[in-house]
């Protein structure tokens, strides 16, 4: 994360001698920053991250049992709204109890940053669904899902982007090396968000 | 074909009555707060108003400032009285929380209307 103190990322400062008043202002606008910087960046459940994990490792088990791909896709479908609900309920409760909101400032950046990656993998979804070519959804989906993360993360703590990325390259392994991924989607998938929502849940609180 | 530099008017010395009231009391900064003026406190002070309270590693997130400067930083605050240190384990894990004291919201307060004071003592000069 870029630091409010960093003369190169944070707001700029002039090396010329200023006025007073323009100092105050300065000041003034540095104030402003930092308290955007820290406003609802933690509201990010660790813990909700945990349980979505391993219902998505349930979801892979029942996944794979499936007779067909509409049955597949079926299962995968309930498992996104089940797993989004558990992280916006959670961070939502989260949020509250450190006194923010998930509709601060930051808190719409962030899920402004969220969607759009997330729409294009939906209409992606419906159409490799439509053509029947169910085997490109797991590489669609890690690469979407892993860019919908990072570009989220730049308002949340550093460790989201990281997270994204992970998801993201092994989105592109997948869709570059054709590999069949549906079992492996869902063990990526669970295991990365056990991970890094206990990394989470360790250092900024569950 | 080089313009003639135009001569340029020097700023006037002297301060405005409100100007001067504002930075200078006895040959110091009046009621100017040195301690949150410096950019590392008042980014913490900052950063701590729009929280309940936040933890090391948060601010350290936000900061993105060494361990050791920011214990020192916050030691300091701790010391005027301004934020708030709690120790605690949490999974058996040492956490400690940072929270913004009602002394610091005010020299916070006070800090800001300082600033746009200047800024308004200048506007009407």
């Amino acid at each position: 994360m870029n630091s409010p103190l960093d003369p190169q990322t944070g707001p700029q400062f002039s090396a010329q001698p200023q006025a007073l008043h323009q100092r105050a202002q300065d000041n003034l606008h540095f104030i402003r920053t930092s308290m955007e910087r820290a406003t609802s960046f933690t509201g990010v459940s660790g813990k909700s991250y945990c349980v979505a994990g391993v219902t998505v490792l349930i979801a892979t088990a029942v996944a794979q049992q499936q007779s067909g791909p509409a049955a597949w896709l079926t299962v995968w479908m309930i498992e996104l709204a089940l797993a989004a609900s558990i992280i916006l309920w959670m961070t939502m409760r989260k949020a509250q109890a450190q006194g923010g909101s998930l509709w601060s400032s930051n808190g719409r950046k962030l899920l402004a940053a969220f969607t759009p990656a997330m729409v294009v993998g939906g209409v992606l979804t419906v159409s490799c669904a439509l053509q029947e070519a169910y085997d490109w959804l797991p590489g669609i989906w890690l690469s979407l899902y892993g860019a919908a993360i990072m570009t989220a993360g730049a308002y949340s703590v550093a460790i989201i982007p990281v997270m994204g990325a992970v998801l993201l390259l092994c989105g592109s392994v997948v869709l570059l090396l054709n590999i069949d991924a549906a079992l492996l989607f869902g063990l990526i998938m669970g295991s990365v968000h056990i991970l890094f929502g206990l990394l989470i849940w360790r250092s900024h609180g569950g | 074909m080089a313009a003639k530099p135009k001569p340029v008017k020097s700023a006037p010395q002297t301060e405005t009555p409100a100007l001067s009231a504002l930075t200078s009391t006895s040959g110091e900064r009046g009621d100017f707060d040195r301690l949150i003026h410096e950019r590392s406190r008042l980014a913490i002070v900052s950063a701590l108003a729009v929280n309940k309270s936040l933890s090391f590693n948060d601010l350290k997130s936000v900061l993105a400032i060494s361990d050791g400067n920011l214990s020192s930083h916050a030691r300091k605050l701790e010391d005027a009285g301004y934020i708030l240190c709690e120790k605690r384990f949490e999974n058996r894990v040492p956490n400690t929380c940072y929270s913004l004291t009602p002394a610091g919201k005010k020299a916070l307060k006070h800090y800001i209307s300082h600033m746009e004071s200047l800024i308004a003592a200048v506007k009407h000069s």
